[in-house]
């Protein structure tokens, strides 16, 4: 077994020293008849050859994105991401070691935590950011509870434009916590729907922007309103690219941000990992959950870095800690590092910027033909569409010519109607070809 | 150290921030010049661009090289730290995970179109469930705690079921539990009321039984506990619960002790988490991406979060909305399907180990840790006992305080030998814990050299207490100042210190 060092006689010379006959006698608090004579009822081990083949033979099952010509967002966003991004973050010393819970021996990740938590509050412009939530959607539950926390309220409102798996993992969460969720009717242009929904008891109030639709809204009436009825106002997004080209949440006074970091650094991964960005205001950091990385100094007086407040986290807090939450997204966090540094500000914008105009060129091209509406008003890199059929049976027919053509809105919430939405997507990995191609086969499809 | 001109020492290379090097007119992306085209961003257009900074490619690998080089990892030498299971991350892994076919999938892609991933999961689940013995299993939980929440939002909903969703309120945690336990049961509701350990480490069943009452609605255990520890009682607690009407939560961060030989179903546990990152190898990567797949009994089964694997005739479907599924879901553990990148890397772990592997990993593990403990015991102090133990060997401070050693100096001592200190001060109820995990991928000789070094340092403890009050000495940085990070706290770099600095 090529991962185990043991031979039989270190084994034999080991129990020997032990002073056991068996590595059974090790077992011996195991309850007997509990204890599994022979191996369980699975393939036995298989050399490195033969299990690369297996595995690669159910990824020849799938159709990767890069495969077709592709249009999905709603959520994970196809991006280039530098060859040296993924070869820095396979480093040994980066890729195997842990939580730097000895600062001593742990600069490297530390270091890389505190300049991740600066770009995030930068691009956000945000006060501070944690290290990171496992994803947006926990993020976004994550939010919500430090929210009731931070005033004492129980009721949060959730706008129709928030991506709906979001919406489910924050009722999901909250709901068992003790809060009450309002999640308001999917709406492509109205996030200050929340405000009309708030009482005295509500803690927050959520939108998303750009939205699930990709609407983008203008956040200063919303925080003024919920902060006239003396509720939190969080932003969520799911795709962070966006802020290279639009004005951030911080910048409006959100109170709260929090959202995906996959299209930066990550890969689409099939869902996951991903990595939750987390921002908020300084009043409110004792109330925020995951980790922190704080500037401080050794016994000589030299700059370094440690884990910090974290009397407010579960190893030391217990019952009563801010998160039950014990790790962030440390590798994909890195990732998302290294590529915006790689980006700075002007390369952000200059991603932005394409995907911005891509997706224009996508609407442009989609919403001349007849019978399709272009129903986003705002947007960064992706869009609605109204279709004169359903939106799943055009997605199938769209397959068959090669185009991934998008998601349709049921897949996310199908208790609204909405049968004939597509949510579209256009980044900076789609090209010219790839654009007219979808157009030329949906105008074929549709009429 | 030697002071130096530049401030590097040999390899180890000082490194600034890098807002303080870089700038945010460069790049190390090249991109087609945008058309500029009218946009439709409706006037929400960023009004002021972020200070990011940016660097050339070259700069950016530097930059990130020097900063590895300050960190400590498995893959440079052993990494003790019980509970946390720092094994051998197998680079096949890595390599099947990149595969276009897995990586390049997009999470809402037509099912037709990812029949291989979603064969990828319930493959995954076969072997989570068949070596555990359960009968259904949650694979989208994001890391351990994240499992844990799980476990109880489904003995939550059980209750509900049964209409005692408002009475049964109180959750029984041992004191030595993680801190994950309590803080998960308080996310979801729950009172936590805690039981005491027996002076040998174990849950005390008497206090357990006093504790009990109409109002409990479980247990959260951890097995093999955080001492190390099997619960040999654990079938007789197991029956105590259900006998009083609550359901069993096993914390399985410590599943790697007993995977292949001791499958949990077969002991009464109702829900149990699976650090895929600790029994199965995905890297921990300085703090996570982890990945919790929840394993369920059959009086819980029925109330797994969205999404399922349903098959549709010949193929996967994906079941993604609760009202349309079978069973009663109790809700959303988070967006899309869960971590599929560790699911890719923790089956290719085990397609490599196969059943008879998997065994063997469990009994190295222990073997490991009892030959650690056969050679630690007349240095240090065992405080239950001569063993044996699981994976991972507990010791306490007393031979060290009684030369004024703190379990912490003693750790510092230990960057200067050059490995990564044991869990230190967890479990709580042993007092100034040192808690040793080997883990199956260290040879014979490593063990020696380590058990030779520990015991050296056991011995200097007893003359020279300021070399550990001084410690470390030669790891890339003294002791870092705690304290005064959590009183000042600065968790950010900001413009206007540069701005400072300069004009200085």
């Amino acid at each position: 077994m090529r991962y185990l060092p043991l031979s039989d006689e270190d084994r034999a010379q080991m129990l020997a020293t032990i002073g056991a006959n068996s590595i059974d006698d090790l077992y011996v608090d195991v309850p007997r008849e509990a204890l599994l004579k022979a191996p369980v009822a699975l393939p036995a081990h298989q050399s490195e050859m033969e299990v690369e083949r297996l595995m690669k033979l159910l990824a020849s099952c799938n159709i990767p994105a890069g495969k077709t010509a592709f249009f999905l967002g709603a959520g994970a966003y196809r991006h280039h991401v530098p060859a040296s991004v993924d070869h820095l973050i396979q480093r040994s010393e980066f890729l195997t070691t842990y939580t730097p819970y000895q600062p001593e021996i742990a600069q490297g990740t530390l270091q890389a935590l505190y300049e991740f938590q600066t770009q995030v509050a930068l691009l956000l412009d945000m006060e501070v950011a944690n290290a990171s939530m496992y994803d947006g959607s926990t993020g976004l539950h994550e939010a919500a509870m430090m929210a009731s926390r931070v005033t004492k309220r129980s009721r949060v409102v959730l706008s129709g434009g928030v991506h709906p798996h979001y919406a489910e993992t924050v009722r999901t969460a909250c709901e068992a916590h003790g809060l009450e969720i309002v999640t308001l009717p999917a709406a492509i242009d109205d996030e200050s729907a929340v405000l009309r929904a708030m009482d005295a008891n509500t803690a927050a109030v959520i939108v998303q922007s750009p939205n699930v639709f990709g609407t983008i809204t203008d956040l200063k009436p919303i925080v003024a309103g919920a902060h006239a009825g003396g509720a939190l106002m969080i932003s969520s997004f799911t795709e962070a690219m966006a802020f290279g080209l639009i004005e951030p949440p911080g910048a409006m006074g959100a109170d709260i941000v929090v959202g995906e970091g996959q299209s930066i650094g990550n890969a689409l991964n099939f869902g996951g990992p991903y990595v939750g960005l987390f921002a908020t205001k300084e009043k409110y950091l004792r109330q925020s959950p995951g980790r922190l990385a704080g500037e401080t100094v050794d016994a000589d007086g030299k700059r370094g870095f440690v884990l910090t407040l974290s009397t407010r986290e579960q190893h030391i807090r217990r019952e009563k800690a801010t998160s039950n939450i014990c790790t962030n997204s440390g590798l994909c966090t890195l990732a998302w590092t290294i590529h915006m540094t790689l980006l700075g500000a002007e390369g952000l914008k200059r991603v932005a910027t394409l995907n911005h105009e891509n997706a224009c060129d996508l609407a442009d091209a989609l919403g001349v033909i007849a019978g399709v509406e272009v129903l986003t008003p705002r947007f960064f890199n992706e869009f609605a569409i109204r279709l004169p059929k359903r939106a799943d049976v055009v997605l199938d027919a769209l397959m068959e010519k090669g185009i991934v053509g998008g998601v349709p809105f049921t897949r996310l919430n199908p208790r609204e109607g909405l049968e004939d939405v597509l949510l579209v997507c256009a980044t900076e990995t789609n090209t010219p070809e790839d654009i007219n191609a979808y157009a030329a086969a949906l105008k074929d499809i549709v009429q | 150290m030697t002071a130096t001109v530049s401030g590097n020492h040999g390899l180890q290379q000082a490194e600034g921030l890098l807002f303080e090097t870089a700038s945010i007119t460069r790049t190390g992306v090249d991109m087609p010049a945008p058309k500029g085209r009218p946009d439709r961003l409706g006037g929400l257009g960023r009004k002021y661009a972020p200070l990011l900074p940016g660097l050339s490619e070259p700069e950016a690998v530097r930059h990130y090289v020097r900063l590895s080089q300050k960190n400590y990892a498995i893959d440079l030498g052993l990494f003790p730290l019980g509970s946390c299971t720092m094994k051998h991350n197998p680079r096949l892994n890595e390599r099947m995970a990149r595969l276009d076919g897995f990586a390049d999938l997009h999470p809402l892609q037509p099912v037709q179109t990812v029949q291989g991933a979603l064969m990828l999961m319930e493959e995954l689940a076969r072997w989570l469930l068949t070596l555990t013995g359960m009968d259904a299993v949650a694979l989208s939980p994001k890391a351990g705690a994240h499992g844990e929440l799980c476990g109880m939002l489904a003995i939550r909903a059980a209750l509900i079921a049964r209409g005692e969703g408002e009475t049964r309120k109180r959750v029984l945690v041992p004191e030595s539990a993680h801190g994950t336990n309590p803080a998960t049961a308080a996310a979801c509701g729950f009172i936590v009321d805690e039981i005491h350990a027996t002076d040998d480490g174990h849950v005390d069943i008497e206090d357990l039984k006093k504790k009990l009452g109409p109002d409990v609605a479980g247990i959260m255990l951890t097995n093999p506990n955080t001492c190390g520890l099997f619960e040999r009682d654990i079938k007789e607690i197991a029956d105590i619960i259900h006998g009083a009407g609550g359901y069993f939560y096993c914390d399985g961060a410590n599943y790697n002790a007993i995977v292949g030989r001791v499958r949990p179903g077969d002991l009464g546990v109702d829900a149990m988490h699976i650090n895929l990152h600790k029994t199965f190898s995905t890297p921990h990567g300085g703090g996570g991406p982890g990945s919790g797949p929840t394993v369920l009994s059959p009086a819980l089964a029925p109330y797994a979060p969205v999404p399922h694997i349903v098959r549709r005739g010949e193929d996967l479907a994906l079941m993604e909305h609760s009202e349309a599924a079978e069973g009663s879901p109790f809700g959303r553990m988070c967006a899309f399907h869960g971590q599929t990148g560790m699911y890719v890397r923790a089956l290719t772990y085990m397609l490599s180990h196969g059943s008879d592997g998997l065994r063997q990993v469990a009994e190295d593990s222990v073997l490991n840790a009892n030959y650690l403990l056969a050679r630690l015991k007349d240095h240090f102090n065992a405080p239950f006992g001569a063993g044996p133990c699981m994976h991972e060997v507990l010791f306490d401070d007393s031979t060290l305080k009684t030369h004024g050693v703190e379990t912490i100096d003693f750790a510092k001592a230990m960057l200067d030998e050059g490995y990564h200190p044991m869990t230190t001060y967890f479990p709580l109820v042993v007092h100034g814990a040192l808690l040793i995990e080997p883990t199956e991928t260290e040879s014979k000789a490593e063990l020696d050299r380590f058990a030779d070094v520990l015991i050296a340092l056991a011995e200097r403890v007893k003359t020279d207490a300021a070399h550990f009050k001084s410690a470390p000495h030669l790891a890339p940085m003294r002791r870092l100042d705690d304290t005064r990070a959590a009183r000042q706290p600065k968790l950010r770099w900001k413009p206007d210190e540069a701005l400072k600095t300069a004009a200085e």
